[in-house]
């Protein structure tokens, strides 16, 4: 592993420049490194980062990596890490105008993870450097404690998904004061919703006089509505005193609440263990918006590489041979999803859209066909809106909002469909649909969610850890379970349960007799709670979901 | 951009972690034979094991399908699975293209004759030598870690083929090696003929004359080897009810076994494939008796009698250990095993071990109940020659453990 040569580098900052003039923001240092296909299989199972903390389970990876090397040998073109300053890897004995291809690409990923704000908790430090704390850490508990501290990692990781990333990030967006005097909202929100339960016409009363007093009172407003409520309702102060207590309450994700909570981490002998804890769920909150940014961030790379390299004036003579590498990496499969290709795409689509003006609820409006091809308003946004998409979403909002029937159509995109032909005894392939709606719902179902699972402190009584999982239409998968509750068992300290749902047993007298087709589809969920005490798992029916 | 300021101070901080620790990652990489003994630790802290042993393997043509032995392990966690589909669809994906809503894209048998095994299937070629430096490193750990027996060799047999070269031959002039002593001795002699020495026991190596004759050199020249081999029959029932877990359980055991005897000969081990469902046929490559699917009926018979035919015709007894593994579901056409029982018997005459596999499928019927694990019990085969035949029976989804467990029943 080493730095780019300064001929190389002068490339790079080349790149910068002409970046910079195109509105990509980033900072001004950055390293390169010129690595081995080697030195790039034995990043990999830390996910590039050199100083990540060492674990077996990254050297199974690797082993089993540099196996499927030798099968198949691969070159990934670089590798960009979300660090400060941010660190690329290339491999050696690239053209030039490849590396001015492959910089733009790069200067793009660099902007995307310094300007999303889902990434918004890793703008202000350099992970390598808290890494190699952490590692360094790992390795002294490890020579203290042995292979324990190992159990504790793989029991941490066995959680770490259902890190409370969105709460965290939540934090971090929250204004010192909130917008409205939050006795306000608990009278309206609370107050006399569950607890008063008031008919609507007596609520929207309610509004109404809050509206006369402000227009009448101004600043004063508050004190002289909240008057008459007290007087209307003695009580109020209390609940309003008493509900902000519990609002106050964290959310805390279930690795918080063992850090916190479990009697057996919190015993002077094992508190070790929580700084293990500590190391696994700030790495993973760390690498939380990477996952969920994945068709944003390559299409956001791909379009600026696409976009800069072919005004570059360093590469004349190359175009021919940038198309084909470039069409490689974006190219739209018949079958199978490319996320650099569809990210890509979306960009140019709302750039295009933006500049017409197409972004409108006046354009939205149009139901003549031949109008909405016309239109075109020359608004010239385009640049800057997608400046500010690449800022606000995610893969998630990206999706939902610009993946349209103009754009499913324009490049005909469709969702394939797998079923059985009984006669030929084959699996058909074939178009299910072409519809905008049912092609998001398959790009959705594609994206990274993990499960909700949550501390319910209500149900789990005495030294019994209770947890909630919100069901999403999709069961967990059952061979995971049983580990992953031993090793929070142990974190724990005592027993655990897990409510989720699962599919139940078909009611026994449709089982034999011939159904009808969608009385066959019908999906029979129902709410179990499994429960692991002293390392056995169990697992009883609780009722009909 | 907030961060410039403090770049310079962690520019220095950056590159030092790079370098750091001395050494490749590598050498601190830990072996697969550690990782295997932390894995039994697991056991006795009393935590389930995590790492298995996998295979990737590269299919060719013609025997050049390549194998890399790897361990695998899976970090369990709560995840989201697919959502149920009805059993005849399978999850949507997506796609491009000018056809309309209905059109049939592409179409895949549902039992291709010669189709894509258990997803580790690809392109393109590798040499055959590959998977024998993986398999035996398979084959040895599974005899270390696994505790799996070392065999006891029947007695050498010699080679007929088989040669190695080694400095055994001498020659005077040139070659290799100088051969001191002897070389010595013929500049005596001949100084001695010369007159140069007079007092033997009192030699003037100044004067004595060497004639570049008397060099005696070692020189390399073949050697015919005296080794064990071993030739091992693996024969699978491909019919169609061994569609799915039952063919991926007696593939998988296959190759271990397979693994195993490539260590314990010290990789003197010849393979043969056959393929059975109602007729017999032998097949030239592991890709082929991996991949290929058919749907007819069984008749184990037709299989064993093609193996004892080849070993007749071949004379294969007379410079092998032979070894035969069936693996099969235990249907048979032949219920009471008329036709299967005496070929079995012809196979024990000149067999070191036959070890039947029975995958049970899960779906059908009590334990035990199938044809062929019958009419096995019933010949008494099984306890007249224990040290020749050896059966296992287990259903068509067990773990690695449990089939790692079945080859100790076949071959201990």
């Amino acid at each position: 592993m080493e730095l780019i040569d300064q001929h190389t580098k002068s490339i790079m900052e080349g790149c910068k420049e002409r970046a910079r003039d195109a509105g990509l923001r980033f900072s001004d240092e950055t390293l390169e490194y010129i690595v081995t296909n080697r030195d790039m299989l034995e990043l990999h199972p830390k996910v590039m980062i050199p100083t990540l903390y060492d674990y077996w389970v990254h050297d199974v990876e690797l082993l089993k990596g540099k196996g499927k090397y030798e099968l198949y040998p691969h070159n990934p073109y670089e590798t960009v890490i979300n660090t400060r300053p941010p660190i690329s890897f290339y491999n050696d004995n690239n053209p030039d105008w490849l590396n001015v291809m492959i910089f733009y690409h790069v200067l793009a990923h660099i902007d995307f993870f310094q300007n999303n704000l889902y990434f918004r908790h890793t703008w202000e430090y350099d992970l390598t450097g808290k890494a190699l704390a952490d590692k360094r850490l790992i390795a002294r508990l490890r020579s203290e404690h042995g292979r324990w501290v190992d159990y504790v990692i793989e029991f941490a990781r066995s959680i770490d998904n259902l890190v409370g990333y969105f709460d965290g990030l939540s934090h971090l967006f929250r204004h010192d004061r909130p917008p409205f005097p939050r006795r306000i909202d608990y009278y309206f929100d609370v107050f006399l919703q569950e607890v008063k339960g008031v008919k609507t016409a007596e609520y929207v009363k309610e509004i109404e006089r809050y509206n006369r007093c402000t227009r009448e009172y101004g600043e004063l407003c508050e004190e002289s509505f909240f008057a008459d409520v007290v007087a209307k309702h003695p009580e109020f102060e209390a609940f309003y005193l008493k509900g902000t207590r519990e609002k106050k309450e964290e959310r805390l994700d279930i690795l918080q609440f063992l850090m916190e909570h479990s009697e057996f981490l919190n015993q002077d002998e094992n508190r070790w263990m929580k700084s293990v804890l500590e190391v696994i769920r700030s790495t993973s909150v760390y690498f939380q918006p990477q996952i969920r940014t994945k068709i944003m961030n390559e299409g956001w790379a791909s379009y600026w590489h696409e976009t800069l390299f072919l005004t570059d004036d360093r590469i004349k003579g190359h175009e021919v041979e940038f198309a084909r590498v470039h069409s490689g990496v974006t190219s739209l499969h018949r079958v199978g999803l490319n996320p650099y290709a569809i990210g890509m795409r979306l960009f140019q689509q709302i750039e295009e859209a933006a500049d017409q003006g197409k972004l409108s609820l006046e354009y939205q409006r149009l139901a003549d066909s031949h109008a909405r091809k016309e239109f075109d308003r020359k608004t010239g946004t385009g640049r800057d809106f997608i400046f500010a998409v690449r800022e606000n979403l995610c893969d998630f909002t990206f999706i939902n909002t610009y993946v349209d029937q103009d754009f499913v159509n324009r490049h005909k995109l469709f969702v394939v469909g797998k079923r059985l032909n009984k006669e030929r005894t084959a699996w058909q392939y074939y178009v299910k649909s072409r519809k905008a709606g049912e092609y998001r719902a398959m790009l959705q179902d594609s994206l990274y969610h993990p499960p909700r699972i949550e501390v319910d402190r209500a149900k789990g009584s005495g030294k019994t850890l209770y947890l909630n999982h919100s069901f999403e239409g999709k069961p967990l998968v059952t061979e995971f379970i049983a580990n992953t509750m031993l090793g929070i068992e142990f974190l724990w300290g005592g027993p655990v349960k897990l409510e989720t749902s699962e599919v139940g047993a078909a009611p026994p007298q449709e089982s034999g007799a011939p159904r009808r087709e969608e009385e066959a589809r019908k999906i029979n969920w129902r709410r179990f709670v499994y429960t692991m005490e002293n390392r056995t798992l169990t697992k009883t029916l609780l009722g009909a979901d | 951009m907030k961060n410039e300021d403090s770049n310079n101070s962690k520019l220095w901080d950056i590159s030092s972690l790079a370098s750091e620790p001395q050494g490749s990652y590598t050498t601190r990489l830990r072996s697969l034979d550690e990782l295997m003994e932390r894995d039994r630790l697991r056991e006795e802290d009393g935590f389930p094991r995590k790492i298995r042993i996998g295979k990737l393997i590269k299919p060719g043509k013609g025997g050049q399908e390549k194998f890399v032995v790897v361990p695998t392990t899976v970090e369990e966690k709560f995840m989201h699975d697919s959502a149920p589909t009805p059993p005849e669809e399978e999850e949507p994906m997506g796609g491009t293209g000018d056809e309309a809503e209905g059109d049939i894209l592409g179409e895949q048998p549902v039992r291709p004759e010669q189709g894509s095994g258990s997803g580790t299937a690809g392109h393109g070629g590798g040499e055959g030598h590959e998977l024998e430096s993986s398999a035996y490193d398979l084959g040895r750990i599974l005899t270390d870690r696994f505790n799996l027996p070392n065999l006891k060799e029947k007695g050498k047999k010699s080679s007929l083929s088989h040669y190695t070269y080694d400095l055994t031959d001498r020659n005077r002039g040139f070659g290799q090696i100088l051969e001191k002593k002897q070389t010595l001795r013929r500049v005596i002699e001949t100084n001695i003929a010369l007159g140069n020495i007079t007092d033997v026991t009192d030699i003037d190596t100044t004067k004595l004359l060497i004639d570049p004759r008397d060099r005696i050199f070692r020189i390399l020249s073949r050697e015919l080897e005296y080794e064990s081999q071993a030739l091992v029959f693996f024969v699978r029932d491909y019919s169609g009810s061994m569609d799915g877990k039952a063919s991926e359980l007696v593939c998988s055991q296959h190759v271990l076994i397979y693994s195993w005897l490539l260590y314990q000969f010290a990789r003197q081990v010849e393979t043969r494939f056959v393929l059975h469902d109602s007729d017999a046929r032998e097949v030239p490559d592991f890709y082929t008796y991996y991949n290929l699917r058919v749907a007819g009926g069984t008749r184990v018979a037709a299989a064993y009698k093609l193996v004892n035919d080849l070993v007749e015709q071949e004379s294969l007894a007379k410079d092998y250990n032979i070894y035969v593994f069936h693996g099969t579901d235990g249907d048979d056409w032949d219920t009471n095993g008329e036709e299967t029982i005496p070929e079995l018997r012809r196979m024990l005459t000149y067999a070191n071990r036959v070890g039947i596999t029975i995958a049970e499928h899960n779906a059908y019927g009590p334990r035990g109940a199938t044809e062929v694990e019958r009419y096995l019990k019933g010949s008494g085969l099984l306890d007249e020659k224990p040290e020749l035949l050896r059966m296992d029976v287990m259903g068509e989804d067990a773990e690695e453990t449990r089939i790692i467990e079945g080859i100790k029943k076949l071959i201990s």
